[in-house]
């Protein structure tokens, strides 16, 4: 469904994507990890128009989209969500998601209608005229879910949406993540690629997982294959950590 | 072809009224710098400095020129409570209200003046109104010297102030990191109401250099504005050195663009030049990026 | 169908107007009033619905007043034909202007400065060329008949501005109640938000601009039959634009009621300083930069926004 290939950017000297490629399949969920600054939120907006790659391709269901404008992918079906939240705030839950319904719906009562259906779905119905503004960070997590899930997405891009949760709050999302990716009520399901630096999520929702650091992708797998990678340790805990690793664990073992 | 020596005075002259834009661009893009906000009132602020120094002259019978220890910091003081009392309070975060609220204060002064001084346009005399000196051959009014030196001077002085003392630390600080420069302690409001008011102040300099070869009435700010914010954005906004060549420049474009085109036709080689550079380069002439 | 309903029954009352008010001076006070309602409603559709602040919608105003003097003037045009044209081009410097900025990605106060530019170019220009009458103006020739847009009676210029202002009154409804309306104040609220979610930030800005200054040609072109004469000072100078700015800014940004409020209000205010003080110049303008300041600093959401928040009180009470 997706295909990028040797995507690379660079901002003023830094280089925040370089090489990465990736594949997510129609119907599966994918992770993508990697330490903050690892260039992930940036590979989203290369995916999703917002940036123009330097070198590289992207092809979504089957069409070259590399250089396309953002709301031109959207109408193709890959929505995506904001790591730093973007509601528009002086405007109602029910308004700011009807903008995405607005994608699909013409006329203003369906797309309202519409924009209840998914606040429903994703937890958001007992706030529907809600100013944005006035909504917690888990709220406006879910409205940001919201507002892409309404533009009848084949893909969701979906960026940290579990950051900024608590436990209880996360628990609760993790079965909303799960319901979309596999469809509810006749709906068809979407293909999630997430960014995620909840683990429990990663291993509990995602089928593949990539990993990327300091702008390159260093290691692709299961879940549990990619968590026990060295390099991927490495990457996460500076160097020389999975060794270290591998000796307190081969200890445990032995004692 | 025109003659040499009229383009020569031409851009003499245009030099001598530059140094005075520039002086009002400065603290325009002091204001822009430390503050990040776009003074609209700043021509009217001017006209009510021009008209301090018509007052004094008319009243006490002061030299414009000895009305500096007096405008400066009157500016000064007016400029600082009029950013704690007024500007201040309306942003609520979002520029463009800043810019209203600034729209609304030159709307009051400049009907304000209209009110109490009429439509008149008023004119000062001084012994050396019509006196002038030979420059390289041409002719220039002396007065117009003087503000070229004086204008020069008052800009040393500010960038001084801005590179050498606690205050210019601290607006330095602010300009580059408001959030940093709170968390060390600096009294970020209070740093805010002293650049504008020293953005004012500059004004109130212009304005003593400004009036032996110029005149006031109350839509006198007018014509200031659009210039000060070209020179402002053409010299990079916020950047001293920028508004202080761009302020030079626009004064000679100026004045011979008006000896092919003809004043107000001139004026519009200053528009075009304002909107192209908005729209083409916004990082300024001068300046490496945004 | 509430928000038609309400349109509806104030075309109505004030059609009927004119049956029982017949002082000249109470009906130009209405026709002032709408008329600064509907200069109110056109930098609404950019200003209140898309967050664009302009500085120079006289930019608009004044190539609808000039296309409809010149093409009467110098071309002989019916009035009634020179009216499309005087939208049309209105629009059209919208789209020019538009295509301009917003392509650049101007926003914010840059944008603001940049339409006064324009608008100051303009003024200068039309201060320059004969075919504008240059400084001098041009004065449209007196006829009080219908069908060259003149009315012997005041009656008729109520109804005239009256159908214009419907026409902003029914522009802003759709504006609350259309998928383009919805886009257009997503693109008013985050921009980079309404493009991921499929919006064409940049057409919709562009087709809001056009739309303004085809209401704010609108009211050009009324000036100029109301007045029966146009210079380039009224046309492009910068009184206007700060008029256009001033309705919905008092009454209410992005509302359907927000500019007529406004100007209602606005023009209370100006009888009364006028009552208080005399005529003297300035004084009225004066007042209305006092409430500009203080609309900004202290009701960013205008008198609608004051109703609307008692409202929302209320019905928090309720819950
Ligand atoms: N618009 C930008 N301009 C300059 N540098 C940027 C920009 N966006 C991201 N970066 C830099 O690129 C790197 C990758 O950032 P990001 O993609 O946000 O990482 P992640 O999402 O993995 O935490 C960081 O070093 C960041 O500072
Ligand atoms: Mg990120």
């Amino acid at each position: 469904m997706l295909e990028a290939s040797g995507l690379t950017k660079t901002f003023d000297g830094l280089t925040a994507v370089e090489g990465a490629s990736l594949h997510v399949e129609r119907g599966t969920i994918v992770g993508l990890i990697g330490p903050n600054g690892a260039g992930k939120t940036t590979l989203f907006a290369l995916l999703s128009g917002f940036l123009g790659p330097d070198a590289g391709r992207v092809v979504f269901l089957g069409r070259d989209v590399t250089g396309l404008p953002p709301h031109l992918i959207c109408r193709l079906g890959m929505a995506r969500t904001f790591q730093i939240v973007q509601p528009f705030g002086a405007q109602t839950v029910r308004e700011n998601v009807a903008v995405g319904a607005h994608l699909r719906h013409r006329g203003r009562a369906e797309a309202l209608a519409h924009a209840e259906r998914i606040a429903h779905a994703v937890g958001l119905g007992a706030e529907l005229d809600k100013l944005a503004v006035n909504l917690t960070i888990a709220g406006r997590k879910r409205l940001e879910l919201a507002r892409a899930l309404a533009t009848g997405p084949a893909l969701l891009l979906l960026d940290e949406v579990l950051a900024g949760l608590n436990p209880q709050e996360i628990t609760e999302v993790i079965p909303v993540l799960r319901g979309i990716a596999a469809g509810r009520d006749g709906t068809p399901g979407v293909t999630v690629l997430m960014i995620e630096h909840v683990m429990q999520a990663v291993m509990n929702l995602a089928d593949r997982v990539y990993v990327l650091a300091n702008g390159r992708m260093i290691a692709e797998g299961a879940p549990a294959e990619v968590t026990s990678d060295p390099a991927v340790i490495e990457a996460y805990l500076g160097h020389g950590a999975a060794e270290r690793l591998r000796r307190a664990y081969g200890a445990a073992h032995a004692a | 072809m025109l003659d040499p020596a009229i383009l020569l005075a031409s851009a003499l002259n245009g030099l001598t009224t530059g140094a005075v834009y520039a002086l009002i661009a400065l603290g325009l893009t002091l204001i822009y710098g430390v503050l990040h906000i776009i003074n609209f009132a700043h021509g009217a602020a001017l006209m009510v400095a021009l008209y301090g120094v018509y007052f004094l002259h008319r009243g006490p019978g002061l030299d414009p020129y000895l009305s500096l220890p007096v405008m400066v910091p009157a500016m000064f003081v007016a400029g600082y409570a009029l950013q704690r009392l007024v500007i201040g309070r309306a942003s609520h975060g979002k520029d463009e209200n800043v810019l209203l609220v600034t729209l609304g204060i030159a709307i009051v002064l400049e009907n304000l003046a209209l009110f109490l001084f009429k439509s008149d346009t008023q004119t000062i005399d001084t012994p050396y109104t019509f006196s002038t000196v030979s420059i390289l051959g041409a002719m220039i009014s002396v007065p117009k010297v003087v503000a070229f030196g004086g204008a020069l001077v008052v800009a040393a002085l500010l960038l001084l102030l801005i590179r050498r003392t606690d205050l210019g630390r601290a607006i330095r600080a602010i300009a580059k990191e408001r959030q940093g420069a709170r968390l060390v302690g600096i009294d970020v409001e209070h740093v805010f109401a002293m650049s504008f008011g020293i953005g004012l102040a500059c004004l109130g300099a212009a304005a003593c250099f400004l009036l032996p070869t110029y005149y006031v009435n109350p839509q006198v700010g007018n014509g200031f504005v659009l210039i000060a914010f070209t020179i402002v954005v053409l010299g990079g906004m916020g950047s001293f050195a920028g508004a202080l060549a761009g302020g030079l420049l626009i004064g000679v474009v100026e004045s011979l663009g008006g000896l092919w085109l003809g004043e107000s036709l001139g004026q519009i080689g200053i528009f075009l030049i304002f909107i192209a550079v908005l729209l083409f380069r916004p990082q300024g002439l001068f300046g490496a990026r945004a | 169908m509430r928000g038609l309903a309400g349109i509806a029954a104030f075309a109505v009352a004030i059609a009927l107007m004119p049956a029982f008010v017949t002082s000249g001076y109470a009906l130009n006070a209405m026709i002032m009033t709408l008329y600064a309602a509907l200069l109110g409603q056109a930098w609404n559709v950019l200003g209140g619905f898309g967050g664009q602040f302009s500085f120079g919608h006289a930019l608009f105003f004044g190539t609808g007043a000039y296309t409809m003097a010149v093409l009467q003037v110098n071309f002989g045009w019916n009035a009634w034909a020179a009216l499309p044209a005087a939208l049309a081009a209105g629009g059209a410097i919208g789209a020019a202007i538009g295509a301009l900025t917003f392509r650049y990605g101007l926003r914010g106060s840059y944008f603001a400065l940049v339409t006064l530019a324009f608008a100051e170019v303009f003024r200068i220009l039309a201060n320059t060329f004969q075919f504008t009458g240059a400084g001098v103006g041009l004065m449209v020739p007196l006829s009080e008949r219908a069908a060259d847009m003149q009315f012997a009676t005041r009656a008729g210029y109520l109804y005239l501005i009256l159908a214009l202002v419907l026409v902003g009154f029914l522009v802003s409804w759709w504006l609350k109640h259309s998928r383009y309306g919805a886009w257009l104040q997503a693109v008013r609220d985050n921009e980079e938000s309404a493009a991921a979610l499929g919006v064409d930030v940049l057409r919709v800005k562009l087709q809001a601009i056009v739309v303004s200054g085809v209401l704010m040609a609108a009211g050009g072109a009324f000036y100029v039959q109301y007045l029966h004469y146009i210079d380039p000072h009224i046309a492009y100078g910068p009184a206007v634009s700060v008029e256009a700015l001033l309705a919905p800014i008092i009454g209410g940004m992005g509302t359907v009621w927000g500019p007529l409020l406004g100007a209602a209000l606005l023009h209370v205010l100006g009888e009364t300083t006028r009552n208080l003080m005399g005529d003297a110049p300035g004084i009225n303008l004066a007042v209305y930069g006092i409430v500009l300041v203080l609309m900004v600093s202290f009701l960013p959401r205008g008198v609608m926004g004051l109703l609307g928040t008692r409202r929302a009180a209320r019905a928090a009470g309720d819950a």
